[in-house]
């Protein structure tokens, strides 16, 4: 059985002259336990909608999402909540920390979400991302490597099964994507999370076996917009 | 950890959370002193009554006699023949003790009080009696005096010291007395207004050389202890229907009118209380609903991280609980300047003395008033919390 599992996703957004325009049309899409699956994509092709959906955080219209056995689709919200606290873990392009909690905070903020602050294992999971001697820092006294790399450890601050990277490098220089890059991979694969990575970047996707165009599956893109289910 | 988040948002907007803390401080602090105040005084009024059920006294108000022969405020209305004490000595069946007084001389503003010894055997409250701290009591005709504690040590008197009074209540140069007094003794502290007055014989009042001749016996008014508690209205009214020119003024009952006359002032400042908190819980709703486009987003990471939506509304319930609370708690402080600036200005001018910190129930009340209102006011704010959209303050979209 699949770690996750969509069939028949279908998103629609309200455009802001009224119209429902249909952003999703996902017939089927699978990720296995500990895999590794870049999915690649234009602007605008739904990667984040996609991200979105399965984290819980919007509910599609119709279709089925299941995520380590637990329907996300039939939850409720507060149920959606507590699945992606205890189940995904999140990175953003934009890294999202929170500006007025230290790097361990941050991750124990996370932590008491999920499945209980832990901080022997926030100062590990830090220490990992070489992080172990500013830990009492903010993200304003990191560089944007060095807080991009606290929101790696954070997302895996509840032991996820299912890493999500929204273009993870989108905000580094080359050499810092590299390594940022490697070193998801090697969190997910020491953690034995499965990760998800949307980029729209040659190299990372490059980096990837298991590549998928958001374009190609994507029923809402591969058709002009109004055209036929 | 709520509260972690919910100290982190204080700490992260000081400025706006101390700025709203103190004015809520202040309506707290003054919604305290307006009752406290108000209440313990009345208590402590009520209960200063020399040990005395009534004054009796010339034809005039209840509460000027009170005042005068209790509290030693204000002028006597006038005087009362000698006869008048006698006979009241002569009422065993209703009065069980009555101490004549004398007032009508000052030495630099703190009155002269002329009194019988017995006014000293009198116990002020049950238990206690006015003790000498240093010397003796003075002795019936002579000139000697016993001074209250604030008035010795205001005026750096002691025993053995002399002083010349002054004709009037109020202290003028120009009215000073040829006779002199000489202290003879000290009392202890009481709390009561005893402790600001020169005590003289009664002789030595009413022959104080300067006074009217042919009212020589007369004497200012009588202070009077019942038999029984039901005895006194009855003897009071068959006085003030009975009789056209005396007047009995039961204590504790006009000290209780007089401040019942003063409950509109309460309600004022109760009013103004009640507005300061209301200003003040309003400082909460803005200053927690301006910063919501600048929450947004933080709302929306705690969101993604599996904050509930519950959650997040409780944490800006709880901000604005917290916020009130704060002011709550430094509404004490200001309680206890007022209080202390209050009871300092009784104790000065009374000798009465309240204690800011007896137990009442508004220091539960108004506090917890304070924190719900203040909580109150963040449900707006908690409601757009609870409404943030995730997806759309989680951008950039790719």
């Amino acid at each position: 059985m699949p770690l996750l599992e969509i069939r028949n996703l279908v998103k629609t957004y309200q455009a802001p002259e009224g119209t429902p325009h249909t952003v999703l049309d996902l017939p089927q899409f699978h990720l296995d336990a500990q895999a590794e699956v870049a999915l690649s994509g234009e602007s605008g092709s739904g990667k984040t909608t996609l991200l979105h959906c399965i984290a819980g955080i919007l509910a599609p219209e119709s279709g089925a999402i299941s995520l380590a056995g637990h329907s996300l689709t039939s939850a409720t919200e507060a149920d959606r909540d507590r699945l992606r606290a205890r189940h995904v873990g999140y990175i953003f392009q934009t890294f999202n920390l929170l500006q007025g909690y230290t790097c361990l905070e941050n991750v124990l903020l996370a932590m008491a979400f999920g499945r209980g602050t832990d901080a022997p294992f926030a100062q590990t999971l830090l220490g990992r991302v070489g992080l172990g001697d500013k830990l009492h820092h903010l993200p304003r006294q990191l560089s944007v490597g060095q807080q991009q790399r606290v929101a790696v450890a954070r997302a895996l601050a509840n032991r996820p099964q299912l890493v999500l990277a929204d273009e993870p490098t989108g905000n580094l220089d080359a050499a810092n994507a590299g390594s940022a890059l490697a070193l998801i991979r090697e969190m997910c694969v020491e953690n034995h999370a499965a990760l998800l990575l949307v980029s729209h970047d040659a190299a990372v996707l490059g980096a990837f076996s298991d590549r998928r165009d958001l374009g190609t599956i994507n029923r809402a893109v591969a058709r002009p917009e109004g055209g036929p289910l | 950890m709520i509260t972690h988040v919910v100290a982190k948002s204080l700490r992260q907007h000081a400025l706006s959370t101390w700025v709203t803390a103190v004015s809520i401080a202040m309506a707290t602090g003054l919604l305290l002193a307006v009752w406290a105040v108000k209440d313990q005084s009345l208590r402590a009024f009520s209960n200063v009554t020399g040990g005395f059920d009534a004054v009796f006294g010339p034809r005039g108000s209840e509460l000027n006699l009170v005042l005068f022969g209790v509290f030693h405020m204000d002028k006597a209305p006038g005087t009362l023949p000698w006869a008048d004490y006698e006979a009241l000595q002569r009422d065993r069946r209703n009065i069980k003790a009555a101490v004549p007084i004398v007032v009508g001389d000052n030495f630099k503003n703190f009155r002269i009080v002329g009194t019988s010894a017995d006014y000293f055997s009198v116990e002020y409250q049950r238990g206690r009696s006015l003790t000498l701290a240093q010397g003796r009591h003075f002795a019936a005709g002579a000139q000697e005096a016993v001074l209250g504690s604030f008035v010795a040590s205001r005026l750096g008197l002691r025993v053995g010291d002399v002083f010349a009074p002054y004709h009037g209540l109020e202290y003028d140069p120009s009215q000073k007395h040829e006779a002199e007094y000489l202290v003879v003794g000290i009392l202890r502290p009481s709390n009561t207004p005893a402790d600001h007055v020169l005590w003289i014989p009664l002789l030595g009042a009413q022959n104080m050389p300067g006074h009217r001749a042919e009212a020589a016996t007369d004497i200012s008014a009588v202070l009077l202890q019942f038999n029984s508690a039901v005895q006194g209205p009855v003897f009071a009214d068959q006085v003030n229907k009975g009789t056209r020119d005396k007047t009995v003024a039961m204590i504790a009952p006009t000290v209780t009118r007089f401040f019942q006359r003063f409950e509109w002032l309460r309600v004022v400042l109760g009013a103004m209380a009640a507005l300061v908190a209301l200003v003040g819980a309003g400082g909460i709703l803005a200053s927690l609903y301006n910063t919501m486009n600048e929450r947004r987003r933080e709302l929306a990471i705690l969101r993604a991280l599996g904050a509930r939506r519950s959650t997040v509304f409780g944490a800006m319930v709880m901000e604005a609980a917290a916020i009130s609370a704060l002011g709550a708690l430094g509404g004490f402080g200001v309680y206890a300047l007022c209080a202390s600036a209050a009871a300092h200005y009784l104790r000065q001018h009374t000798g009465v003395v309240i204690d800011p910190w007896e137990t009442s129930a508004v220091f539960v009340v108004a506090p917890a008033a304070v924190v719900v209102a203040g909580a109150a006011a963040g449900l707006l704010p908690a409601f757009k919390a609870y409404q943030t959209d995730v997806a759309e303050n989680l951008a950039p979209h790719s």
